[in-house]
């Protein structure tokens, strides 16, 4: 360690900028966390932990927060355009890298890219005023006429088919998450070896077998790194659905109601919060938001690495 | 040469997608329970000869066969072929081990499952049969449900051999199977090689003259796309009838 810093001064000055680059990093971690909690402080005296977490309660006129239908509405989203997204985007991956013929791989990953690229503002234009009309008149009246009518899932459905709703932003968010649950997947799938894949195929196997019991299970580590950096994004992810969510601080079981997310509760609010109670309580949602995508992170670290540990011999 | 011909190549000529005409007019037969041993230097074809006989060409789009490979009298260059079918009946074993990602017992049972023998009882004793047939089975017994990954390179490859071997092919194909391989391990897929020639026929692509020399009953010296010369293993080595196998064997070129 003494021999880093004997060396000559151009390479000390470097070495210096890069670890001064480096620290930069925590340095801006604890600070905005410590913003967070100071400000949040009046509101998690007054509010305490469990009961800012359990209470649907969000009423500024009587000066009372509570944070649970903004995560409910955080946890809904992200959960169901997780369910519509994953499904799509590894199909998308295994047709790139197995499937599709040579001339078609290279559009097919360059559209998966530009898609990518879109500014989230434009998804959430895009909802409001094309795929919020569609959802309202044609799919969600569907959804209500067949699957509304099944005992249980009745629940899902209930309520006027508005196309501002859990259902349409969740839509949103799926196709925003698409592409980089894709793009990650793909690098994933492309990382077997062409000679593990011709063993299997040598065996006998059909590009079916070879996909679900080569392909699949020697890359779930990187598709599985892939849906939680897709998750890290829905989590935080606010002008895409901020359009068509609505803002509305109820917890409900219809996909077809409007709700409120963490995020989209921080954009529309903050500017409206008249007494310090309000905004503190909206820097405690900000902190609860925080602390979600850490835990959520933490975890998904935590099986990486298990899970690798028991891939590599 | 009255011996059974299990393998006839009749006029094979094979060109990659990209027009690059790799295998040129190339004949020959392989005898049945014989290792047959294809040598030449780098980039001779004889890597792409032996992809050959499992089809292993149509993975990838634009490549093309011409002529016949007869494996029991039946072309199997021939459009209607079934290429699964022809697949179980020829193993092949890859210069680098290719375990699957999966236990010991499963990366052997996989082929005798999308065979479709489902029975448990069936596959564990053929998964016994296959270890034991590639001299693996005192080494992993007592943790076949470990990951394959836990084994030395040699082992896997071990491994990868009794998995071709389980569904009970015809034919097996070595590609340079000792090349990443220490000399020991080398050694011990050599003995394997010679003592499986009783049950399969086996055509192996090397590097090494000398195990071509030592496991083989048959060579085929190739280059350039040609086979160049095809004789007993002793008569390639001793007194080859071509002046290039002469140079290549007695290391002037290659």
């Amino acid at each position: 360690m003494a021999s880093l810093y004997k060396k000559n001064p151009v390479d000390l000055l470097f070495s210096s900028i890069t670890a001064i680059a480096s620290f930069s990093v925590i340095v801006f971690i604890v600070g905005i966390f410590y913003v967070l909690l100071s400000e949040s402080l009046p509101a998690i005296s007054r509010f305490g932990v469990l009961n800012f977490i359990t209470s649907t309660d969000w009423n500024p006129v009587r000066e009372s927060f509570g944070a649970a239908t903004n995560i409910y509405g955080t946890f809904i989203t992200t959960t169901l355009s997780l369910l519509i997204a994953v499904p799509v985007a590894v199909g998308i991956a295994i047709f790139v890298t197995e499937i599709a013929p040579n001339f078609l791989k290279g559009p097919i990953g360059g559209a998966i890219e530009l898609l990518a690229a879109i500014p989230s503002i434009i998804y959430g234009m895009w909802g409001f005023f094309t795929l919020s009309p569609i959802m309202s008149t044609y799919i969600e009246p569907a959804l209500k006429n067949s699957l509304g009518k099944l005992p249980v899932l009745e629940i899902l459905f209930r309520g006027t088919p508005m196309g501002i709703d859990l259902l349409t932003a969740s839509i949103i968010l799926s196709i925003m998450i698409i592409p980089f649950t894709a793009s990650i997947s793909r690098d994933a799938f492309n990382l077997t070896p062409a000679v593990v894949k011709e063993s299997a195929y040598a065996l006998g196997a059909t590009r079916w077998e070879v996909v679900k019991n080569i392909v699949i299970p020697y890359s779930k580590l990187g598709v599985f790194g892939g849906v939680v950096l897709s998750l890290g994004r829905a989590l935080g992810e606010t002008m895409a659905v901020a359009f068509v969510l609505g803002n509305n601080h109820r917890i409900t079981t219809s996909l077809l109601d409007a709700a409120a997310t963490i995020t989209v509760t921080l954009a529309n609010e903050f500017t409206e919060a008249d007494t310090d109670i309000y905004l503190s309580s909206l820097f405690y949602l900000a902190l609860v938001l925080f602390v979600m995508s850490f835990v959520t992170l933490a975890i998904a670290k935590f099986f990486l690495l298990r899970a690798e540990r028991k891939y590599s011999r | 040469m009255n011996l059974p011909a299990e393998i006839e190549v009749k006029g094979l000529n094979f060109y990659y997608s990209g027009g690059v005409h790799a295998l040129k007019n190339v004949n020959l037969p392989v005898y049945k329970n014989t290792v047959t041993a294809l040598i030449g230097p780098s980039g001779c074809g004889k890597t792409t000869l032996l992809r050959c006989f499992n089809r292993m060409h149509d993975l990838y789009p634009g490549n093309r066969y011409e002529g016949e490979i007869l494996i029991g009298g039946e072309n199997i260059l021939s459009g209607d072929t079934d290429l699964i079918g022809l697949r179980s009946r020829t193993g092949m074993v890859f210069q680098k081990p290719t375990p699957f990602p999966m236990s010991i017992f499963e990366n052997i049972a996989y082929g005798l499952k999308l065979k479709g023998i489902k029975k448990k009882a069936e596959q564990s004793e053929r998964v016994e049969r296959a270890l034991i047939h590639a001299a693996l089975w005192d080494e992993v017994k007592d943790k076949l449900h470990a990951s394959a990954y836990a084994l030395s390179g040699g082992q896997q490859q071990r491994l990868v051999i009794a998995r071709a071997l389980a569904v009970e092919p015809e034919v097996l194909l070595f590609d340079e199977p000792t090349s990443a391989l220490d000399p020991i391990s080398t050694a011990k897929i050599e003995d394997l090689a010679v003592s499986l020639k009783k049950d399969v026929t086996i055509i192996i692509v090397t590097h090494n003259m000398q195990q071509a020399a030592r496991i083989s009953d048959w060579t085929g010296f190739m280059m350039l796309g040609d086979l160049i010369e095809f004789d007993r293993t002793d008569k390639i080595f001793t007194s080859p009838s071509q002046k290039l196998t002469e140079d290549y064997i007695t290391g002037r070129f290659g």
